[in-house]
Protein backbone atom coordinates (compact mmCIF):
# COMPACT_ATOMS: atom_id res chain seq x y z
CA UNK A 1 0.00 0.00 0.00
CA UNK A 2 1.22 3.50 -0.96
CA UNK A 3 2.45 5.63 1.56
CA UNK A 4 0.33 9.01 2.00
CA UNK A 5 1.88 12.36 2.99
CA UNK A 6 -0.20 15.44 3.58
CA UNK A 7 1.09 18.50 2.46
CA UNK A 8 0.06 22.67 2.06
CA UNK A 9 0.87 22.76 -1.34
CA UNK A 10 -0.35 25.34 -4.49
CA UNK A 11 -1.49 23.37 -7.47
CA UNK A 12 1.49 24.56 -9.39
CA UNK A 13 4.09 22.45 -6.97
CA UNK A 14 1.66 19.29 -6.47
CA UNK A 15 1.46 19.18 -10.12
CA UNK A 16 5.17 19.32 -10.72
CA UNK A 17 5.73 17.01 -7.92
CA UNK A 18 3.31 14.56 -9.86
CA UNK A 19 5.99 15.08 -13.27
CA UNK A 20 9.02 14.15 -11.09
CA UNK A 21 7.18 11.08 -9.77
CA UNK A 22 6.20 10.02 -13.55
CA UNK A 23 10.01 10.21 -14.46
CA UNK A 24 9.43 11.69 -18.26
CA UNK A 25 12.32 11.48 -20.72
CA UNK A 26 12.41 14.99 -21.43
CA UNK A 27 10.44 18.36 -20.87
CA UNK A 28 10.29 21.07 -22.88
CA UNK A 29 8.83 24.47 -21.67
CA UNK A 30 8.06 27.85 -21.43
CA UNK A 31 7.50 29.74 -18.25
CA UNK A 32 3.95 31.84 -18.49
CA UNK A 33 1.98 33.30 -15.95
CA UNK A 34 0.41 31.53 -13.81
CA UNK A 35 1.85 28.52 -15.23
CA UNK A 36 5.45 29.64 -14.99
CA UNK A 37 5.99 27.90 -11.41
CA UNK A 38 5.02 24.09 -12.90
CA UNK A 39 8.08 24.48 -15.38
CA UNK A 40 10.23 26.25 -12.39
CA UNK A 41 9.73 23.76 -9.91
CA UNK A 42 10.49 21.02 -11.99
CA UNK A 43 13.35 22.28 -13.70
CA UNK A 44 14.84 22.81 -10.20
CA UNK A 45 13.91 19.22 -9.34
CA UNK A 46 16.30 18.57 -13.02
CA UNK A 47 19.01 20.79 -11.48
CA UNK A 48 19.00 19.13 -8.51
CA UNK A 49 19.35 15.54 -9.62
CA UNK A 50 16.14 14.60 -8.23
CA UNK A 51 14.83 13.26 -11.60
CA UNK A 52 16.56 12.00 -14.69
CA UNK A 53 14.99 14.51 -17.54
CA UNK A 54 16.48 16.16 -20.37
CA UNK A 55 14.86 19.55 -19.58
CA UNK A 56 14.92 21.48 -22.88
CA UNK A 57 14.32 24.93 -22.25
CA UNK A 58 13.11 26.62 -25.73
CA UNK A 59 12.18 29.94 -26.94
CA UNK A 60 8.61 29.56 -27.06
CA UNK A 61 5.77 27.42 -26.61
CA UNK A 62 5.46 27.06 -30.34
CA UNK A 63 9.14 25.65 -29.94
CA UNK A 64 8.04 23.77 -26.72
CA UNK A 65 5.46 21.78 -28.94
CA UNK A 66 7.50 21.33 -31.41
CA UNK A 67 10.21 19.51 -29.36
CA UNK A 68 7.65 17.78 -26.89
CA UNK A 69 6.36 16.54 -30.80
CA UNK A 70 10.20 15.48 -31.48
CA UNK A 71 10.82 13.82 -28.57
CA UNK A 72 7.56 11.50 -28.18
CA UNK A 73 8.04 10.59 -31.54
CA UNK A 74 11.71 9.28 -30.81
CA UNK A 75 10.07 7.22 -28.27
CA UNK A 76 10.51 9.62 -24.90
CA UNK A 77 7.83 10.08 -22.21
CA UNK A 78 7.35 13.42 -22.48
CA UNK A 79 5.58 16.19 -20.34
CA UNK A 80 4.81 20.02 -20.47
CA UNK A 81 3.05 22.97 -19.03
CA UNK A 82 1.58 26.06 -21.03
CA UNK A 83 -1.24 28.49 -20.23
CA UNK A 84 -3.41 31.11 -22.06
CA UNK A 85 -1.57 33.17 -24.81
CA UNK A 86 1.14 29.91 -24.43
CA UNK A 87 -1.41 27.43 -25.35
CA UNK A 88 -2.46 29.47 -28.27
CA UNK A 89 0.78 29.95 -29.46
CA UNK A 90 1.02 26.26 -29.94
CA UNK A 91 -2.06 25.58 -31.70
CA UNK A 92 -0.87 24.15 -34.97
CA UNK A 93 1.23 21.98 -32.67
CA UNK A 94 -1.35 20.33 -30.78
CA UNK A 95 -3.28 19.13 -33.68
CA UNK A 96 0.37 18.15 -34.93
CA UNK A 97 0.49 16.18 -31.28
CA UNK A 98 -2.62 13.92 -31.56
CA UNK A 99 -2.71 13.74 -35.49
CA UNK A 100 0.99 11.54 -34.63
CA UNK A 101 -0.69 10.08 -32.02
CA UNK A 102 2.00 11.05 -29.52
CA UNK A 103 1.22 10.65 -26.21
CA UNK A 104 2.35 13.69 -24.72
CA UNK A 105 1.06 14.93 -20.94
CA UNK A 106 0.75 18.76 -21.03
CA UNK A 107 -0.33 20.60 -17.74
CA UNK A 108 -2.70 23.88 -18.47
CA UNK A 109 -3.33 26.68 -16.02
CA UNK A 110 -6.49 27.79 -17.45
CA UNK A 111 -5.95 31.63 -17.48
CA UNK A 112 -7.93 34.49 -20.16
CA UNK A 113 -6.97 34.99 -23.60
CA UNK A 114 -5.68 38.94 -25.22
CA UNK A 115 -6.88 41.75 -25.71
CA UNK A 116 -7.60 43.07 -23.12
CA UNK A 117 -4.22 41.65 -21.67
CA UNK A 118 -5.18 39.46 -18.28
CA UNK A 119 -3.06 36.87 -16.70
CA UNK A 120 -6.43 35.77 -14.59
CA UNK A 121 -8.41 32.37 -14.58
CA UNK A 122 -10.99 31.19 -17.15
CA UNK A 123 -11.53 28.80 -19.93
CA UNK A 124 -11.05 30.67 -23.35
CA UNK A 125 -7.40 29.32 -23.77
CA UNK A 126 -8.68 25.08 -23.78
CA UNK A 127 -11.87 26.19 -24.61
CA UNK A 128 -10.28 27.62 -28.36
CA UNK A 129 -8.38 24.05 -28.47
CA UNK A 130 -11.27 21.75 -27.84
CA UNK A 131 -11.08 20.43 -30.89
CA UNK A 132 -7.42 19.53 -31.27
CA UNK A 133 -7.93 15.91 -30.41
CA UNK A 134 -6.41 16.23 -27.13
CA UNK A 135 -8.26 13.81 -24.00
CA UNK A 136 -8.48 16.94 -21.66
CA UNK A 137 -9.38 16.88 -18.13
CA UNK A 138 -10.30 19.48 -15.40
CA UNK A 139 -8.85 19.51 -11.85
CA UNK A 140 -11.07 21.19 -9.37
CA UNK A 141 -8.50 21.39 -6.57
CA UNK A 142 -4.94 20.64 -6.16
CA UNK A 143 -5.60 17.16 -5.21
CA UNK A 144 -7.41 16.47 -8.61
CA UNK A 145 -4.54 18.01 -10.39
CA UNK A 146 -2.25 16.02 -8.54
CA UNK A 147 -4.28 12.83 -9.20
CA UNK A 148 -5.42 13.94 -12.98
CA UNK A 149 -1.69 14.70 -13.86
CA UNK A 150 -0.64 11.12 -12.63
CA UNK A 151 -3.80 9.61 -14.20
CA UNK A 152 -3.25 11.30 -18.11
CA UNK A 153 0.16 9.52 -18.08
CA UNK A 154 -1.77 6.29 -18.13
CA UNK A 155 -4.45 6.96 -20.64
CA UNK A 156 -2.14 9.05 -23.03
CA UNK A 157 0.15 5.82 -22.92
CA UNK A 158 -2.80 3.25 -23.27
CA UNK A 159 -1.98 1.07 -26.81
CA UNK A 160 -5.66 1.56 -27.27
CA UNK A 161 -5.21 5.24 -27.04
CA UNK A 162 -2.28 6.93 -27.74
CA UNK A 163 -3.45 10.39 -27.60
CA UNK A 164 -1.67 13.27 -25.99
CA UNK A 165 -3.20 14.63 -22.49
CA UNK A 166 -4.38 17.82 -21.47
CA UNK A 167 -4.46 18.08 -17.54
CA UNK A 168 -6.45 21.48 -16.69
CA UNK A 169 -6.63 23.55 -13.12
CA UNK A 170 -7.63 27.28 -12.40
CA UNK A 171 -5.08 29.98 -12.88
CA UNK A 172 -4.53 31.21 -10.10
CA UNK A 173 -7.21 29.77 -7.65
CA UNK A 174 -6.06 26.31 -8.17
CA UNK A 175 -2.38 27.15 -9.17
CA UNK A 176 -1.14 29.63 -7.03
CA UNK A 177 -3.78 29.06 -3.65
CA UNK A 178 -2.02 27.01 -0.96
CA UNK A 179 -4.40 23.70 -0.34
CA UNK A 180 -3.99 20.72 1.61
CA UNK A 181 -2.76 18.01 -0.80
CA UNK A 182 -2.49 14.21 0.34
CA UNK A 183 0.30 13.03 -2.28
CA UNK A 184 1.85 9.20 -2.39
CA UNK A 185 5.58 7.85 -2.48
CA UNK A 186 7.48 7.61 -5.40
CA UNK A 187 7.83 4.10 -5.28
CA UNK A 188 3.69 3.90 -5.84
CA UNK A 189 3.40 6.44 -8.57
CA UNK A 190 6.28 4.78 -10.63
CA UNK A 191 4.66 1.27 -10.03
CA UNK A 192 1.49 2.57 -10.89
CA UNK A 193 2.50 4.56 -14.15
CA UNK A 194 4.90 1.98 -15.07
CA UNK A 195 7.64 2.37 -17.82
CA UNK A 196 6.71 3.55 -21.83
CA UNK A 197 6.96 1.54 -23.96
CA UNK A 198 7.16 3.21 -27.22
CA UNK A 199 5.56 1.94 -30.23
CA UNK A 200 7.39 3.12 -33.92
CA UNK A 201 10.39 4.53 -32.03
CA UNK A 202 12.20 7.24 -34.17
CA UNK A 203 15.28 5.75 -32.29
CA UNK A 204 14.81 2.52 -32.52
CA UNK A 205 16.66 1.89 -35.32
CA UNK A 206 16.56 -1.84 -35.64
CA UNK A 207 13.00 -0.77 -36.68
CA UNK A 208 13.53 2.06 -39.19
CA UNK A 209 9.74 4.22 -39.26
CA UNK A 210 8.90 7.54 -40.60
CA UNK A 211 6.65 9.88 -38.74
CA UNK A 212 5.11 13.04 -40.13
CA UNK A 213 4.24 12.21 -43.26
CA UNK A 214 2.18 13.30 -46.43
CA UNK A 215 -1.61 11.92 -46.93
CA UNK A 216 -2.72 14.53 -49.09
CA UNK A 217 -5.81 14.45 -52.35
CA UNK A 218 -6.37 10.50 -53.06
CA UNK A 219 -4.75 9.84 -49.68
CA UNK A 220 -6.13 8.02 -46.70
CA UNK A 221 -6.37 11.33 -44.75
CA UNK A 222 -9.91 10.65 -43.73
CA UNK A 223 -9.12 7.28 -42.33
CA UNK A 224 -6.48 8.60 -40.39
CA UNK A 225 -9.09 10.78 -39.04
CA UNK A 226 -11.44 7.69 -38.12
CA UNK A 227 -8.54 6.65 -36.27
CA UNK A 228 -8.35 9.45 -34.02
CA UNK A 229 -12.15 9.69 -33.46
CA UNK A 230 -11.64 5.50 -32.82
CA UNK A 231 -8.63 6.24 -30.54
CA UNK A 232 -10.58 9.18 -28.44
CA UNK A 233 -13.59 6.96 -27.83
CA UNK A 234 -11.81 4.16 -27.06
CA UNK A 235 -10.30 6.58 -23.66
CA UNK A 236 -13.54 6.71 -22.65
CA UNK A 237 -13.16 3.14 -21.01
CA UNK A 238 -9.64 3.79 -20.59
CA UNK A 239 -10.31 6.51 -18.38
CA UNK A 240 -12.71 4.73 -16.21
CA UNK A 241 -10.28 1.74 -15.62
CA UNK A 242 -7.29 4.17 -14.89
CA UNK A 243 -9.83 5.95 -12.80
CA UNK A 244 -10.83 2.86 -10.55
CA UNK A 245 -7.06 1.86 -10.45
CA UNK A 246 -6.39 5.19 -9.02
CA UNK A 247 -9.08 5.49 -6.73
CA UNK A 248 -8.08 2.10 -5.13
CA UNK A 249 -4.48 3.25 -4.47
CA UNK A 250 -5.29 6.75 -3.77
CA UNK A 251 -8.66 6.11 -1.60
CA UNK A 252 -9.93 9.29 -3.35
CA UNK A 253 -13.19 8.40 -5.82
CA UNK A 254 -12.98 9.75 -8.98
CA UNK A 255 -15.59 9.85 -12.24
CA UNK A 256 -15.95 11.17 -15.22
CA UNK A 257 -18.44 13.70 -13.62
CA UNK A 258 -19.26 14.10 -9.91
CA UNK A 259 -22.19 14.88 -8.53
CA UNK A 260 -23.59 16.45 -5.49
CA UNK A 261 -27.26 16.16 -4.58
CA UNK A 262 -28.46 14.14 -7.92
CA UNK A 263 -30.38 11.59 -5.81
CA UNK A 264 -33.63 14.07 -5.11
CA UNK A 265 -32.49 17.08 -6.87
CA UNK A 266 -35.67 19.37 -8.91
CA UNK A 267 -32.72 21.69 -10.28
CA UNK A 268 -28.93 21.88 -10.90
CA UNK A 269 -26.38 23.30 -11.82
CA UNK A 270 -23.21 22.08 -14.24
CA UNK A 271 -20.03 23.59 -14.14
CA UNK A 272 -16.04 23.14 -14.50
CA UNK A 273 -13.09 23.38 -12.33
CA UNK A 274 -12.85 25.21 -8.62
CA UNK A 275 -16.17 27.23 -9.06
CA UNK A 276 -17.53 23.79 -8.06
CA UNK A 277 -16.78 24.39 -4.74
CA UNK A 278 -18.27 27.65 -4.91
CA UNK A 279 -21.63 25.85 -6.34
CA UNK A 280 -21.50 23.26 -3.46
CA UNK A 281 -21.28 25.50 -0.85
CA UNK A 282 -23.82 27.45 -2.17
CA UNK A 283 -26.35 23.73 -2.77
CA UNK A 284 -25.58 22.88 1.00
CA UNK A 285 -26.64 26.04 2.66
CA UNK A 286 -29.91 25.61 0.03
CA UNK A 287 -30.61 22.09 1.30
CA UNK A 288 -30.05 23.00 4.50
CA UNK A 289 -33.38 25.26 3.77
CA UNK A 290 -35.24 22.39 2.27
CA UNK A 291 -34.40 23.20 -1.18
CA UNK A 292 -33.52 20.29 -3.45
CA UNK A 293 -30.96 21.06 -5.82
CA UNK A 294 -27.68 19.57 -6.83
CA UNK A 295 -24.27 20.21 -8.80
CA UNK A 296 -22.69 18.26 -11.53
CA UNK A 297 -19.21 18.69 -12.11
CA UNK A 298 -17.29 17.68 -15.91
CA UNK A 299 -13.90 16.07 -14.99
CA UNK A 300 -13.56 14.94 -17.83
CA UNK A 301 -14.10 17.85 -20.76
CA UNK A 302 -13.10 15.63 -23.77
CA UNK A 303 -14.12 12.74 -24.58
CA UNK A 304 -17.63 14.95 -23.29
CA UNK A 305 -19.32 12.47 -21.34
CA UNK A 306 -22.80 12.67 -22.64
CA UNK A 307 -24.19 9.67 -21.65
CA UNK A 308 -23.27 10.33 -17.83
CA UNK A 309 -24.63 13.99 -18.16
CA UNK A 310 -27.81 12.91 -19.62
CA UNK A 311 -28.45 10.61 -16.73
CA UNK A 312 -27.37 13.09 -14.35
CA UNK A 313 -29.71 15.68 -15.45
CA UNK A 314 -32.42 13.20 -16.74
CA UNK A 315 -36.13 14.56 -15.45
CA UNK A 316 -34.78 17.80 -13.99
CA UNK A 317 -36.73 21.24 -13.94
CA UNK A 318 -34.32 23.25 -14.46
CA UNK A 319 -30.67 23.37 -15.52
CA UNK A 320 -28.18 26.24 -15.58
CA UNK A 321 -24.82 25.44 -16.71
CA UNK A 322 -22.26 28.09 -15.69
CA UNK A 323 -19.26 28.88 -18.88
CA UNK A 324 -16.08 30.13 -17.83
CA UNK A 325 -15.81 31.16 -21.42
CA UNK A 326 -17.01 32.47 -24.44
CA UNK A 327 -17.94 31.55 -27.85
CA UNK A 328 -19.20 34.38 -29.64
CA UNK A 329 -21.60 34.31 -31.79
CA UNK A 330 -22.86 30.50 -30.64
CA UNK A 331 -26.44 29.94 -29.02
CA UNK A 332 -24.00 29.69 -25.56
CA UNK A 333 -20.54 29.05 -24.35
CA UNK A 334 -19.05 25.68 -25.20
CA UNK A 335 -19.92 23.58 -21.80
CA UNK A 336 -23.83 24.85 -22.11
CA UNK A 337 -23.46 23.60 -26.17
CA UNK A 338 -22.38 20.50 -25.10
CA UNK A 339 -24.73 19.58 -22.20
CA UNK A 340 -27.43 20.98 -24.11
CA UNK A 341 -27.04 18.40 -26.99
CA UNK A 342 -26.32 15.75 -24.42
CA UNK A 343 -30.02 16.01 -22.95
CA UNK A 344 -31.25 16.22 -26.69
CA UNK A 345 -32.03 12.80 -27.38
CA UNK A 346 -33.94 12.53 -23.53
CA UNK A 347 -37.24 11.50 -24.68
CA UNK A 348 -38.51 14.88 -21.62
CA UNK A 349 -37.21 18.08 -22.26
CA UNK A 350 -35.14 19.68 -19.36
CA UNK A 351 -35.13 23.51 -19.65
CA UNK A 352 -31.24 24.57 -19.71
CA UNK A 353 -30.09 28.25 -19.16
CA UNK A 354 -26.67 29.54 -20.13
CA UNK A 355 -24.45 31.61 -17.66
CA UNK A 356 -21.26 33.00 -18.92
CA UNK A 357 -19.09 33.98 -15.64
CA UNK A 358 -15.94 34.65 -14.36
CA UNK A 359 -14.28 36.08 -17.39
CA UNK A 360 -10.58 37.01 -16.94
CA UNK A 361 -10.52 36.14 -12.96
CA UNK A 362 -13.60 38.23 -12.12
CA UNK A 363 -14.77 37.47 -9.03
CA UNK A 364 -17.43 34.07 -8.39
CA UNK A 365 -19.34 35.50 -5.71
CA UNK A 366 -21.53 33.06 -3.55
CA UNK A 367 -24.47 35.28 -4.22
CA UNK A 368 -23.72 35.14 -8.14
CA UNK A 369 -24.73 31.66 -7.77
CA UNK A 370 -27.20 31.75 -5.21
CA UNK A 371 -28.46 33.96 -8.02
CA UNK A 372 -28.56 30.98 -10.44
CA UNK A 373 -30.38 28.60 -8.16
CA UNK A 374 -32.88 31.23 -7.47
CA UNK A 375 -33.20 31.01 -11.62
CA UNK A 376 -33.79 28.14 -11.43
CA UNK A 377 -36.50 27.85 -8.83
CA UNK A 378 -38.35 30.48 -10.57
CA UNK A 379 -38.39 28.41 -13.89
CA UNK A 380 -38.63 25.19 -12.40
CA UNK A 381 -42.42 26.88 -10.85
CA UNK A 382 -43.03 28.02 -14.52
CA UNK A 383 -41.34 31.60 -14.69
CA UNK A 384 -40.03 32.02 -18.10
CA UNK A 385 -36.26 31.08 -18.59
CA UNK A 386 -33.95 34.45 -19.04
CA UNK A 387 -33.81 34.87 -22.89
CA UNK A 388 -30.40 34.06 -24.44
CA UNK A 389 -27.30 33.76 -22.19
CA UNK A 390 -26.65 35.34 -19.51
CA UNK A 391 -23.50 37.17 -18.50
CA UNK A 392 -23.79 36.48 -14.70
CA UNK A 393 -23.18 39.10 -12.55
CA UNK A 394 -21.92 41.73 -15.64
CA UNK A 395 -22.67 45.82 -14.58
CA UNK A 396 -26.47 46.49 -15.85
CA UNK A 397 -27.70 50.14 -17.12
CA UNK A 398 -29.78 51.72 -14.50
CA UNK B 1 8.88 -4.67 -50.07
CA UNK B 2 8.67 -5.82 -46.71
CA UNK B 3 5.41 -3.35 -46.22
CA UNK B 4 2.48 -4.76 -49.08
CA UNK B 5 0.93 -1.96 -49.80
CA UNK B 6 -0.55 -3.13 -53.17
CA UNK B 7 -3.93 -3.12 -51.75
CA UNK B 8 -3.82 0.44 -50.36
CA UNK B 9 -6.96 1.58 -52.28
CA UNK B 10 -9.21 -0.61 -50.41
CA UNK B 11 -7.79 -0.62 -46.93
CA UNK B 12 -10.43 0.82 -44.28
CA UNK B 13 -9.17 3.00 -41.44
CA UNK B 14 -8.03 -0.12 -39.86
CA UNK B 15 -5.75 -1.24 -41.96
CA UNK B 16 -3.56 1.73 -41.97
CA UNK B 17 -1.01 1.79 -39.73
CA UNK B 18 -1.72 4.73 -36.57
CA UNK B 19 -0.75 7.98 -37.53
CA UNK B 20 0.65 7.82 -40.93
CA UNK B 21 3.37 6.10 -39.55
CA UNK B 22 5.33 4.42 -42.63
CA UNK B 23 6.85 1.04 -40.90
CA UNK B 24 9.60 0.36 -43.74
CA UNK B 25 12.55 2.97 -44.02
CA UNK B 26 13.86 3.87 -47.82
CA UNK B 27 10.44 3.38 -49.29
CA UNK B 28 10.12 6.57 -51.42
CA UNK B 29 11.96 4.94 -54.43
CA UNK B 30 8.72 2.62 -55.26
CA UNK B 31 6.71 6.44 -55.20
CA UNK B 32 7.35 7.27 -58.86
CA UNK B 33 7.29 11.17 -58.87
CA UNK B 34 8.47 11.06 -62.74
CA UNK B 35 4.76 12.59 -63.93
CA UNK B 36 5.31 15.71 -62.25
CA UNK B 37 8.02 16.39 -65.22
CA UNK B 38 6.89 18.46 -67.94
CA UNK B 39 10.49 18.79 -69.76
CA UNK B 40 13.20 15.78 -70.14
CA UNK B 41 17.09 15.57 -69.85
CA UNK B 42 18.22 14.17 -72.65
CA UNK B 43 21.80 13.53 -72.59
CA UNK B 44 24.18 13.63 -75.59
CA UNK B 45 26.81 10.42 -75.17
CA UNK B 46 29.19 12.59 -77.95
CA UNK B 47 29.43 16.02 -76.25
CA UNK B 48 29.97 14.83 -72.52
CA UNK B 49 32.69 14.85 -70.89
CA UNK B 50 31.67 12.49 -68.03
CA UNK B 51 32.42 15.64 -65.97
CA UNK B 52 29.74 14.44 -63.43
CA UNK B 53 28.94 18.01 -62.40
CA UNK B 54 24.98 16.82 -63.15
CA UNK B 55 25.64 14.22 -61.00
CA UNK B 56 26.47 16.42 -58.14
CA UNK B 57 24.04 19.16 -58.35
CA UNK B 58 20.76 16.53 -59.28
CA UNK B 59 18.28 17.26 -56.37
CA UNK B 60 16.79 13.80 -56.78
CA UNK B 61 19.24 11.69 -57.23
CA UNK B 62 18.00 10.49 -60.96
CA UNK B 63 21.49 10.94 -62.44
CA UNK B 64 22.34 6.97 -62.76
CA UNK B 65 25.97 6.51 -62.57
CA UNK B 66 27.96 3.32 -63.19
CA UNK B 67 31.76 2.90 -63.64
CA UNK B 68 32.03 6.86 -62.68
CA UNK B 69 30.21 7.44 -65.92
CA UNK B 70 27.16 8.79 -66.68
CA UNK B 71 24.83 6.14 -68.35
CA UNK B 72 21.33 7.18 -67.71
CA UNK B 73 18.60 9.70 -65.85
CA UNK B 74 16.16 7.97 -63.64
CA UNK B 75 13.00 8.83 -65.03
CA UNK B 76 10.72 7.30 -62.97
CA UNK B 77 12.03 10.39 -60.10
CA UNK B 78 13.12 13.02 -62.49
CA UNK B 79 11.09 16.40 -61.99
CA UNK B 80 12.56 17.52 -64.83
CA UNK B 81 13.70 20.82 -63.46
CA UNK B 82 17.15 21.46 -65.66
CA UNK B 83 19.89 21.84 -63.05
CA UNK B 84 21.75 19.38 -65.01
CA UNK B 85 21.16 21.03 -68.06
CA UNK B 86 21.93 24.64 -66.76
CA UNK B 87 25.19 23.22 -65.11
CA UNK B 88 26.71 21.29 -68.09
CA UNK B 89 29.83 23.17 -69.37
CA UNK B 90 29.50 21.35 -72.86
CA UNK B 91 25.85 21.61 -73.15
CA UNK B 92 25.41 17.96 -73.71
CA UNK B 93 21.94 17.83 -72.17
CA UNK B 94 18.91 19.37 -73.49
CA UNK B 95 15.60 19.49 -72.23
CA UNK B 96 12.74 18.48 -74.14
CA UNK B 97 9.12 18.37 -73.78
CA UNK B 98 7.46 15.64 -72.38
CA UNK B 99 4.40 13.91 -73.32
CA UNK B 100 2.45 11.37 -70.62
CA UNK B 101 3.78 8.50 -72.21
CA UNK B 102 5.56 6.88 -69.40
CA UNK B 103 4.17 3.58 -67.40
CA UNK B 104 3.15 3.00 -64.55
CA UNK B 105 3.52 7.28 -64.43
CA UNK B 106 0.66 8.52 -62.03
S1 LIG C 1 16.20 17.49 -64.80
FE1 LIG C 1 16.55 17.90 -62.63
S2 LIG C 1 15.78 16.08 -61.64
FE2 LIG C 1 16.03 15.52 -63.76
S3 LIG C 1 18.06 14.67 -63.89
FE3 LIG C 1 18.28 16.84 -64.37
S4 LIG C 1 18.76 17.78 -62.41
FE4 LIG C 1 17.96 15.75 -61.96
S1 LIG D 1 27.50 17.85 -66.70
FE1 LIG D 1 27.46 17.51 -68.88
S2 LIG D 1 29.48 16.92 -69.43
FE2 LIG D 1 29.35 16.72 -67.22
S3 LIG D 1 28.75 14.60 -66.95
FE3 LIG D 1 26.87 15.73 -67.00
S4 LIG D 1 26.25 15.68 -69.16
FE4 LIG D 1 28.36 15.06 -69.07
Amino acid sequence: MPEHKTLAATGNSVVAEAMRQCKPDVVAAYPITPQTTIVEEFAAFVAKGKTHCEYVTVESEHSAMSACIGASAAGARVMTATASQGLALMWEELYIASGMRLPIVMANANRALSAPINIHCDHSDIMGARDAGWVTLFAETAQEAYDNTIMSVRIAEHPDVLLPVMSCLDGFITTHSIDRVSVMDDESIAGFVGDYEPQNALLDTDNPVAHGNFSGLGGPYFEFKKQQREAIENSRAVIKSVGEEYSALSGRPFDVIETWGMEDAEVAVVVIGSTAGNARTVARHLRADGKKVGVVKVRVWRPFPYAEIAAALKGLKAVAVLDRSESFGAEGGPLFLEVRSALYDLAERVPVVNYIYGLGGSDVKLELIEQVFTDLADIAAGAAAPAGLVYLGAREEA
Amino acid sequence: MKWDISQMSEWTYKDFPPAAVIPEAGNSHYYITGGWRSERPVRSDEKCTQCLLCWIVCPDTSVMVADEKVVDFDLDHCKGCGICAQVCPVDAIDMVPEGCDLPGVK
